[in-house]
């Protein structure tokens, strides 16, 4: 087992077991912590995978952005929040969460399924870019093709998805704006 | 070298933690985490398949994609969030269940 394998095997326990944390914890401010691990281990899969780009932007975003965003609406919106959540007695599979974990075990074996059957290895087009060498290489950096295809070929969804989110952005200060100063 | 079958089957694990906590969890946050998890499992196929587009780059543009869409996402659940809690002084969804006051 190479150096590599271990280290994914490290990463996905660490993303995995993080999740089931969130999934567990009565506390919520223990979840939103551990969804922080479970970001950070993302982006450890993602620069196996060969991604670094996505990766930092992952770290930037995700851990920087949205987990703060996430803590502040958490504080925002009072300790009733916590008393609410402390109060509700929910352990992992209790009769009252039976449901999901049912749907969400059925959804699983189904997935599973699915990709056991798929062949993914053996897809045609994953077969062609193999053949013709269009697999990045482990010891490249591609960051400078992913900034020259940015401003190229996707060019266009590039301008859509930043007027998107300025578009996002304004609207959620307007939302979360006091009323009654002008109606 | 890790295969792509390895990705998927860790991707699949993590949508389901995601769909049981938008499922069983009660307070409004916390089922936005389930969906930020829903899309983090989407986002590492995406990057997975990514490896074999070198040239294009397409699983990894769309993964940056969908990183800013999240964040867009986000930041206008979390507007609406605040809303609900000014008007119900409670985040929990199964007692938001009027539309209006």
């Amino acid at each position: 087992m190479s150096l590599v394998q271990v280290m994914f095997y490290v990463m996905s326990f660490v993303v995995l077991g993080s999740a089931l944390m969130v999934a567990i914890s009565k506390n919520l401010v223990r979840s939103i912590f551990m969804f922080f691990i479970t970001l950070f281990g993302l982006a450890g899969l993602y620069v196996l995978a060969l991604a670094d780009f996505v990766a930092v932007t992952q770290i930037v975003i995700y851990v920087g952005g949205i987990l703060v965003l996430i803590l502040f609406a958490f504080m925002l919106s009072g300790k009733e929040a916590l008393a609410a959540v402390e109060q509700q007695k929910n352990r992992f599979i209790s009769l009252h969460n039976l449901p999901a974990f049912i749907l969400a075990a059925l959804f699983l074996v189904v997935m599973v399924n699915v990709i056991f059957k798929a062949d993914i290895a053996g897809l045609p087009w994953i077969k062609a870019a193999k053949d013709a060498g269009n697999i990045i290489p482990v010891n490249e950096s591609g960051i400078n093709n992913i900034g020259i295809n940015l401003m190229t070929r996707y060019l266009l969804p590039f301008e859509a998805i930043s007027v998107l989110l300025m578009i996002a952005l304004v609207g959620a200060a307007h939302l979360s704006r006091k009323e009654g100063n002008n109606p | 070298m890790i295969t792509l079958q390895h990705f998927m089957l860790v991707s699949a694990l993590l949508f389901c933690i995601g769909l049981f906590i938008i499922v069983s969890k009660k307070n409004a946050i916390q089922i936005l985490i389930g969906i930020e998890l829903m899309l983090n499992a989407a986002i590492l196929n995406l990057v997975a398949f990514g490896r074999y587009d070198r040239i294009n780059n397409g699983g990894q543009m769309f993964a940056l994609f969908a990183i800013v869409l999240a964040a867009a996402t986000t930041a206008v659940a979390l507007a609406i969030i605040l809303n609900v809690y000014r008007r119900y002084k409670t985040i929990d969804a199964d007692k938001i269940n009027q539309l209006k006051d």
